[in-house]
């Protein structure tokens, strides 16, 4: 409760600090601050069980340790962004304080999507969660394709939309309770209605939207694409991030008993989405693309926890949100730095800027799911959760594969970084960069390592 | 434990320190300095665990067992047994031998050159030691990722490619065998804490040992598990990444690839593989033995036709880990004690191999076998130092690998004679590539490029002299290292049979 009304809160506060303070890094201060603050009444909350203030809201919103413990490690990711990436948000235009009011209203999205306890709250959150992201895609006014971006995903976004309340009418119409909990709608095992068979159906279609699932994935390499590259490190992550809590949230409760019905379209958006995503990452030849369809490629791995819905999937989304988030808000901040996005932009950074060029290597490599960092971690939550499923075991093996694949692109940058000597022999590679970004940075790479080491830092705090 | 060191623990974090040091120090002769120091302390920490046998009074200097991930069950686990002695022996003796033996070789960063090459060792080391599965899989990966940044760094000019086509072969096929782990995993038994929590499965290797598996389970469980391991050692058709890779790679970097890591795809076959699954081992060990005898025939007859002497040692080495793994399948007492004996004698001759080759390609810049000619005059002791460890190669009476290899065969040969029949042509070939060798190389007239060649430096003299050393002493008075092994070798066959 204490984030959703505390981010809210905060988020108007933003609103008005823009025009309140003339010196433009004052915005970024007040939002790490609120965000700390914001963080640790959600811990006390976490810690005592009860927040703040008491609000009835009839059953509507469930805070449990585990939703909150959700709340708090994409919290806790969205500060490392301010930190590493915040003077990033002040360059891309003139409006400072506004940015950073939307990505604490999408920050308010986050916690109604990882607490929500009916339809209702489920759609809301869902869609406070993204419509400051078309802003924010279409924050950069003068860049033709940024706005091309936020015209595309605004469309298509709605339509989404439209779909997932057409999806939600058909479940409230279709369960006996005539109910919006999303705890009574299912009527018994293996038991389901045709009404509920065509609502689940086109919430898995909307939703499949919102995560970038294939084959509902073409707006997300142009939108990650045409955004301003700080934002899409937002957008890929942490809100991807949150969509997928919302996916499993609302599949485990309300079609939980019906799994055996839906599971094997699951099998098949998890087998495009991991061949689209992989392979078409393979061919390209921009770094921020290249991301573009990883995010996807690393959207068909979560989906594995769609698929198993047991309790090691809920620890493997745990540690794939940190983890993943981490790790490619860690490289969107290089990215951002970088003069020239493609590949061969990377040439030779490892010279000029050895510890930007290692933590970027130590991020590459828990992408890839490489032991001791928290990608391996989490990918083998994943794949422990997929395997103990027990059915269509078939579809961990592929899984492995195109993670294998995976290192293909993700060693082409490291080997760009590494092996590669830059085009001009004094090329600028990378922009002038703060000592506060190198340390962060450094501190993104430490933090993948401990949670590559230690996972238990994360998801510890499930069983205490 | 009321220890205030154990062995394992020493032989990971020196190495380990050792890297981290050298990589702090940035500074060419420091690291090297540090890094050869390291590993002659390492290599004497070693030759200690010898003496502490698998006496139960020596139990806590020998195993290291930490409670890692409480909730899924899986320990830091880790601790020395006779088979891990003997393989932790061989790391620790090869690394001093190859970085005295290139101490002359110039390297550009060396300080990140030998901070990788010492992390490396501790991969290895690790590997070696592990007594739990997912400690086991961490280690198996890390020695591979300094391994890669090696290769593509400091190696040839096609290195990245071909270093990378070694990195994916080995990456696809440890993520196979992770699903394997995950797999048994969830079918071992309950382990208890000493607080009282309890968790459902365990990752250790006595609880894997235990596993409950059907014998479906067992044989495609077997199949995930042995590609991981085929595709490292390598057995033929999974070894199209080696000739590259050990082409391209810095020769340094090539001896530990084929004198250690190697090692790693034979070790895991003992230590996992063959205990986890008795029954697949029962249902597919033909099948492995064709593969590998194919593998030995097929090696020895590309290695008769290159030209380039660094493939042809490579190819070489295919043949020889092939016979290894056909006579561990064997699976009777003098076949699998004869392969346990020749993993170390193969990795002593190949380190051997490899500083010849390393002398002849740092003075000549060429790899060519036609292009060279009559080095024997010119470098005398050079061709005396490699046509011992030629013959060590094909395994002549009095060298290390006589003992090793005709164990082997005797017990192929009681397994099944015709196996043994085609796997002896193996050994005929290698007779002919490597007199072959010699001949053309090291006698005839000297030509242009031959004449300048100088002998073997001081540094290269002693580490010759310590490989002959070895040969000759293990191929007159193998027993140490059978003593060594012979309870691993029972507890093997105990377990499978």
């Amino acid at each position: 409760m204490n984030a959703i009304i505390l981010t809210a809160i905060w988020g108007v506060v933003m609103m008005f600090s823009g025009v309140a303070f003339k010196n433009k890094s004052i915005p970024k201060y007040l939002a790490i601050i609120g965000l700390l603050i914001v963080i640790i009444a959600n811990t006390t909350e976490f810690a005592t069980g009860s927040p703040i203030i008491h609000i009835n809201i009839h059953n509507m919103l469930k805070f449990e340790k585990y939703n909150l413990l959700f709340i708090d490690i994409a919290f806790l990711c969205t500060l490392i962004y301010f930190l590493l990436s915040g003077t990033d948000i002040e360059k891309v235009g003139p409006h400072v304080g506004e940015y950073f009011a939307l990505i604490f209203f999408v920050l308010c999205g986050v916690s109604i999507v990882a607490t929500f306890n009916t339809l209702l709250m489920f759609f809301i959150g869902i869609e406070i969660l993204s419509i400051p992201l078309y802003i924010l895609t279409g924050s950069e006014k003068r860049n033709l394709k940024s706005n091309e971006a936020a015209l595309k995903y605004f469309l298509m976004g709605a339509f989404s939309t439209g779909i997932m309340l057409m999806g939600i009418a058909f479940i409230y119409g279709g369960n006996p309770n005539a109910s919006f909990f999303i705890d009574k709608i299912q009527i018994g095992e293996g038991h389901m209605p045709v009404l509920i068979a065509v609502g689940l159906l086109f919430t898995l279609v909307s939703l499949s939207f919102k995560v970038s699932a294939a084959p509902f994935h073409f707006w997300t390499p142009d939108v990650y694409d045409g955004a301003p590259t700080v934002f899409t490190s937002f957008m890929s992550t942490i809100v991807k991030a949150a969509g997928f809590f919302a996916f499993i949230r609302l599949f485990e409760h309300s079609f939980g008993t019906m799994h055996d019905q839906w599971q094997k379209l699951i099998v098949i958006i998890t087998i495009s989405t991991l061949l689209i995503g992989n392979v078409t990452a393979v061919f390209q030849q921009s770094v921020k693309r290249m991301l573009a369809y990883s995010s996807i490629a690393q959207a068909g791995f979560m989906l594995l926890a769609l698929f198993a819905l047991n309790d090691k999937a809920k620890e493997g989304i745990m540690l794939y949100t940190a983890a993943y988030s981490l790790a490619s808000i860690g490289l969107f901040g290089v990215l951002t730095k970088m003069e020239d996005f493609t590949i061969e932009g990377f040439n030779g950074l490892a010279k000029q800027q050895p510890m930007i060029a290692f933590a970027a290597t130590i991020c590459l490599l828990s992408l890839t799911g490489v032991p001791l960092t928290a990608g391996f971690q989490s990918k083998f939550f994943m794949l422990m959760a997929a395997v103990d499923n027990g059915h269509q075991f078939w579809l961990v093996i592929v899984a492995v594969m195109f993670a294998a694949i995976s290192a293909y692109y993700y060693f082409r940058v490291i080997q760009a970084m590494y092996f590669k000597e830059p085009s001009q022999h004094d090329a600028t590679i990378i922009h002038s960069v703060s000592f506060q970004f190198k340390f962060m940075l450094i501190v993104v790479a430490f933090l993948v390592v401990v949670i590559g080491i230690y996972p238990e830092i994360i998801i510890g705090w499930m069983y205490r | 434990m009321g220890n205030y060191f154990t062995f394992p623990d020493l032989l990971i974090w020196l190495p380990l320190l050792a890297g981290i040091f050298c990589f702090i120090v940035k500074e060419e002769k420091s690291a090297r300095l540090t890094a050869v120091l390291f590993s002659m302390l390492i290599l004497g920490v070693s030759i200690a665990t010898l003496f502490f046998t698998n006496d139960t009074k020596y139990l806590n200097y020998n195993n290291v067992n930490y409670i890692w991930l409480k909730y899924i069950g899986a320990n830091y686990y880790i601790g020395l047994d006779s088979t891990g002695r003997m393989l932790t022996l061989l790391t620790a003796t090869a690394f001093p031998l190859i970085l005295i033996a290139t101490s002359k070789t110039s390297i550009k960063n060396a300080a990140s050159y030998f901070g990788l090459i010492m992390l490396t060792q501790a991969g290895l080391m690790g590997v070696f030691m592990a007594l739990d599965a997912l400690t086991f899989y961490f280690f198996w990966e890390l020695a591979l990722i300094p391994v890669y940044f090696l290769s593509s760094k400091w190696g040839g000019e096609n290195s990245i490619q071909a270093t990378f086509k070694f990195f994916v072969y080995t990456f696809a096929g440890s993520l196979l065998m992770l699903i394997g782990i995950l797999y048994v995993y969830l079918h071992t038994g309950t382990k208890g804490f000493e607080d009282g929590v309890i968790v459902n499965h365990s990752f250790s290797l006595v609880s894997f040992y235990n596993a409950n598996l059907s014998v479906s389970d067992q044989n495609w469980l077997f199949v995930l598990f042995f590609i991981a391991f085929a595709i490292k050692m390598p057995i033929f058709p999974f070894h199209t990444w080696q000739p590259d890779t050990y082409d391209q790679s810095p020769t340094s970097v090539t001896m530990i690839l084929s004198g250690v890591m190697v090692k790693m795809g034979l070790f895991g076959l003992l230590r996992w593989l063959m205990p986890v699954f008795p029954l697949g081992v029962a249902h597919f060990k033909n099948i492995v033995i064709i593969l590998s005898i194919t593998g030995v025939v097929y090696a020895s007859f590309v290695a008769m036709m290159q030209d380039n002497i660094k493939k042809l040692i490579a190819y070489s080495s295919i043949a020889h880990i092939g016979l290894m793994c056909a006579a561990i399948f064997a699976m009777n007492q003098i076949s699998v004690q004869g392969a346990l004996i020749q993993m170390f004698n193969h990795g002593i001759n190949i380190i051997g191999m490899w500083i010849v080759v390393e002398i002849i390609e740092r003075q000549t810049g060429v790899k060519k076998i036609s292009q060279l000619s009559g080095l024997a005059s010119t470098a005398p002791m050079l061709t005396i130092f490699l046509v011992i460890i030629a013959f060590a190669n094909i395994a002549l009476p009095l060298t290390n690998a006589f003992t090793g290899e005709f164990l082997m065969f005797s017990g192929l040969y009681n397994y099944n004679k015709w196996f043994a029949a085609v796997a002896g042509l193996g050994i005929i070939i290698s007779a002919v590539y490597t007199l072959n060798l010699i001949q053309k190389v090291f006698y005839g007239s000297t030509n242009a490029v031959a004449a300048d060649v100088k002998d073997v430096s001081l540094n290269e003299k002693i580490v010759l002299i310590i490989i002959v050393g070895v040969i000759f002493f293990i191929g007159i008075y193998p027993q140490p290292l059978i003593d060594l092994t012979k309870d691993a070798v029972n507890n093997l066959l105990v377990r499978v049979k």
